[in-house]
């Protein structure tokens, strides 16, 4: 059918709540990248198939992330007078216990994540409460979904659908307010008042860079030009940051609508979604959701009967991290090799097929419908006074509680790592947090009360980047995570910059004699001298940004710098040239697991046997290729790495 | 893959220079890799000199010019997966499959890559076998999932 009209939207809005909140029993199966990762696909199968061979009154559905990627896969039920609840770490053996006991009025405990009594509609500020009138038993102790650490502090507008709707269905992205900020858009606002709204809101691009969006929509729309291009930036190449992918996954709906409000308020007739070749999943999910968007008039000729007229097309990146900068990605859409240029003139002026170009991140036009239903004012009582609204980070890495969360601008690091994040696992002491991917930095833990936004991250050699935040804890070694984004960077270098290309190499070149222990002590001024060279002689800001991780790191670590140069030791024990492994002979009990594993044969003794007692195991050096294998088999902590 | 083959391919997109991304990629996921004769025929058939479509196919990651065996490892090397060992899980299929990170194992079964972040970081390391994710991986859990693999 095609939406015409409001009522039209209505009633496909009426369509979704009925699937949303159907009157059976309704399974969900998070099914993003995440969840099938770990199995959520098999689960889904397991669940279906109970439910067919009962001819059970339930009905399954899929989802995408609630953020929590750690708990995966996580299942939730809803049943009308109930509380919703969650299911965390749920595989394909239990799921038929899950189903059973719920249709007993009960729970299975020990897998319970929390329970929900109402949810929030950010878009059109309702909500829906679920009225419940009967809770299943072995509920007491359950908390509540906004009482458990992990989202107590997040506020979820990019993230408002995911792990609520099903991706693949369009009535259930208008059921919860989408589309209606489209409506709004077309037929109650001008183009102008559309961007003043945008710009009012300061709302600042979330692709790392952080130009205040309204502003480059505006020059976009003043630029002179026929044809204008609205271009979503999904080529998400911060190792450590997946925000994206899961919005793509888990609420498609949000990023199109967002790009047609936009598109409409710069007059643009053609926009592109750049989406990385490493994102399958995304890719499939867009592609069944632009096609809804067509069928039901949403997108393409005449929009709603507005008489604008929008198209979008999929482009699948090839893989490079170069790509991400916008003259190199559009570069790449044009069908060549994606190479940046001097950007002496913007994009917004010449930019794909020199026509004036708008190119923001997902997690940006995700907000856009957001802003446009809740308004400017709205929006920027959220956040810091130069960073607005909220923002998507995935914290990921040497802490408890790994996923993707959503908070405030302004937030503590400290609040993240440790009340959201839940510390630092076994009992290991925090290092540092890494954040801005490749041209970010690695912040210490004297900074951790620094409050979270734009501005703030740079201003400590950091920056915001698209969200990665990567905690280390004492086991990471500091130059080695150096060294390894000097890896990244002299590989997705495209060559074009002698600086950027030579310079990211060189400096790899020192990191690996540092890390390798034929480091000396003036090679860190030499590094220093490198990376200044690469920023300030590079054309695009992956050569500009690329010394950020050796600088932060001796910015702030420069003792452990000194460790491996002056002493050949690495004190996190990371850096294999710098170890030596060693049985301590009194804690051995002879058990051959380590001799068993060792690729090298470089482990010998004498097993213990019933009869016998055996002698300790020892390492011969000569023959140790340091792999680590006898260390994670020994289960008696008698590997002693130095 | 026939000439036939190509010109579906080259059709669906039309002959334009901005499709040639996605002809190399569609003509990838059916060879796994691009075979000098079939980037000659596209050269001729889109009119894009083989120059160019050569500096394509070594720009980006995605693409190879060189055979891959049957089943494709990428290994994850995200900041995440790095900082969660996983380099240790290169090593030991560098070590198990006896060849290095690039290569193809001499019966064909296996090829070896290393990928920038799959977006799975959450759960560290990772790595994805035929477009399979597997996540929270430890030295001693390869051998075990690549029997999967024949
Ligand atoms: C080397 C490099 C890689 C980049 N990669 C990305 C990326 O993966 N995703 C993204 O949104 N922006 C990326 N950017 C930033 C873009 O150039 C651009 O600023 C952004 O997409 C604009 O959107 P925004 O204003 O909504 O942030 C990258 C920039 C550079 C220099």
């Amino acid at each position: 059918m095609k939406i015409q009209t409001k009522s039209d939207l209505e009633k496909m809005r009426e369509a979704g709540l009925k699937t949303l909140y159907p009157k059976t029993t309704k399974i969900s199966v998070g099914m993003a990248t995440c969840g099938l990762s770990t199995g959520a696909g098999k689960v889904y199968e397991a669940i279906q198939k109970e439910v067919e061979k009962g001819k059970l009154p339930i009905r399954l559905s899929q989802t995408g992330c609630i953020g929590f990627c750690q708990r995966e896969p996580v299942v939730d039920i809803l049943e009308q007078g109930k509380p919703r609840i969650f299911y965390q770490g749920v595989t394909p053996e239990r799921s038929s216990e899950l189903v059973h006991q719920w249709l007993e009025n009960k729970v299975v405990e020990d897998l319970l994540l929390c329970k929900m009594e109402r949810e929030d509609w950010i878009v059109d500020g309702e909500s829906k409460d679920y009225s419940i009138l009967k809770i299943p038993d072995g509920m007491d102790g359950t908390h509540h979904y906004h009482q458990i650490p992990f989202y107590s502090k997040q506020l979820k507008i990019a993230l408002r659908n995911c792990g609520f709707i099903n991706p693949d269905n369009i009535e259930e992205y208008a059921a919860r307010g989408g589309y209606l900020s489209l409506y709004k858009a077309l037929f109650d606002m001008k183009p102008e008042a559309i961007i003043e709204e945008v710009k009012r809101s300061g709302l600042r691009g979330r692709g790392g860079a952080g130009f205040l969006t309204g502003n480059k929509w505006e020059s976009c729309r003043k630029a002179k030009g026929d044809r204008k291009f609205v271009l979503c930036n999904a080529d998400e190449g911060d190792p450590g940051a997946y925000m994206d992918r899961s919005v793509l996954e888990g609420d498609p709906h949000s990023v199109i609508e967002g790009m047609i409000i936009g598109a409409y308020a710069i007059g643009a007739h053609e926009g592109f979604i750049y989406v990385r070749d490493e994102y399958p999943l995304a890719i499939q999910k867009l592609r069944i959701a632009l096609a809804e968007a067509e069928k039901t008039g949403l997108l393409g000729d005449n929009i709603l009967g507005s008489g604008f007229s929008f198209k979008i097309n999929l482009f699948r990146g090839g893989g490079a991290f170069v790509c991400g900068e916008s003259t190199a990605l559009m570069a790449s859409i044009e069908g060549k090799v994606g190479e940046p240029r001097a950007k002496h003139i913007h994009t917004t002026e010449s930019g794909l097929w020199d026509e004036p170009s708008n190119l923001n991140n997902v997690e940006t036009w995700n907000n856009v419908p957001v802003i446009i239903s809740r308004g400017a004012d709205w929006f920027s009582k959220i956040g810091t006074e130069g960073s607005k609204g909220t923002k998507v980070f995935s914290i990921v890495g040497k802490v408890n509680n790994t996923g993707l969360v959503e908070v405030p601008m302004g937030i503590t690091l400290r609040e993240i790592v440790y009340e959201v994040g839940g510390g630092i696992p076994d009992g290991k002491k925090f290092k540092a947090v890494q954040t801005g991917g490749p041209s970010g930095g690695c912040i210490p833990e004297s900074l951790l009360d620094l409050p979270v936004d734009f501005d703030r991250l740079t201003e400590v050699g950091s920056m915001m980047g698209s969200g990665g935040m990567i905690v280390m804890d004492e086991s990471t070694c500091m130059v080695d995570v150096a060294k390894y984004f000097m890896d990244f960077l002299k590989d997705e270098s495209c060559g074009k910059c002698t600086s950027c290309r030579e310079g990211t190499k060189r400096m790899h070149e020192i990191l690996t004699d540092i890390t390798e222990g034929r480091g000396t002590i003036d090679q860190i001024t030499l590094l220093e001298e490198l990376g200044w060279v690469t920023a300030e002689a590079s054309l695009c800001q992956l050569g500009g940004t690329a010394p950020n991780p050796v600088l932060s790191t001796l910015r702030y670590f420069r003792e452990e710098y000194e460790e491996h140069i002056l002493h050949k030791r690495c004190p996190a024990k990371v850096c294999r040239a710098l170890l030596q492994y060693r049985i301590l002979p009194d804690v051995c009990t002879s058990c051959g697991r380590c001799a068993k594993v060792c690729p090298a044969e470089a482990i010998t003794g004498k097993q213990r046997t019933k009869k016998e007692k055996g002698k300790p195991f020892k390492i011969n050096p000569q023959k140790c290729i340091k792999c680590g294998m006898c260390f994670e088999a020994c289960k008696f902590k008698a590997v002693e790495v130095k | 893959m026939t000439q036939t083959e190509v010109d579906g391919i080259v059709k669906q997109y039309g002959a334009k220079e901005s499709a040639i991304l996605a002809v190399l990629q569609d003509i990838q996921s059916k060879e796994k890799y691009l075979p000098k004769e079939t980037l000659e025929y596209v050269s001729q058939r889109m009119g894009i000199p083989m120059a160019t479509i050569f500096r394509i196919a070594t720009f980006y990651n995605a693409l190879s010019i060189k055979p891959r065996g049957r089943h494709k490892i990428d290994v994850c090397m995200g900041t995440a997966c790095h900082v969660r060992g996983g380099t240790k899980i290169l090593d030991k299929l560098e070590r198990d499959l006896g060849i290095s990170v690039g290569e193809t194992t001499k019966d064909k079964r296996f090829t070896l890559e290393s990928v920038r972040c799959v977006g799975c970081c959450s759960l560290g390391p990772v790595a994805v076998v035929d477009g399979e994710v597997f996540g929270r991986l430890t030295q001693d859990k390869m051998p075990s999932i690549l029997k999967e693999f024949k």
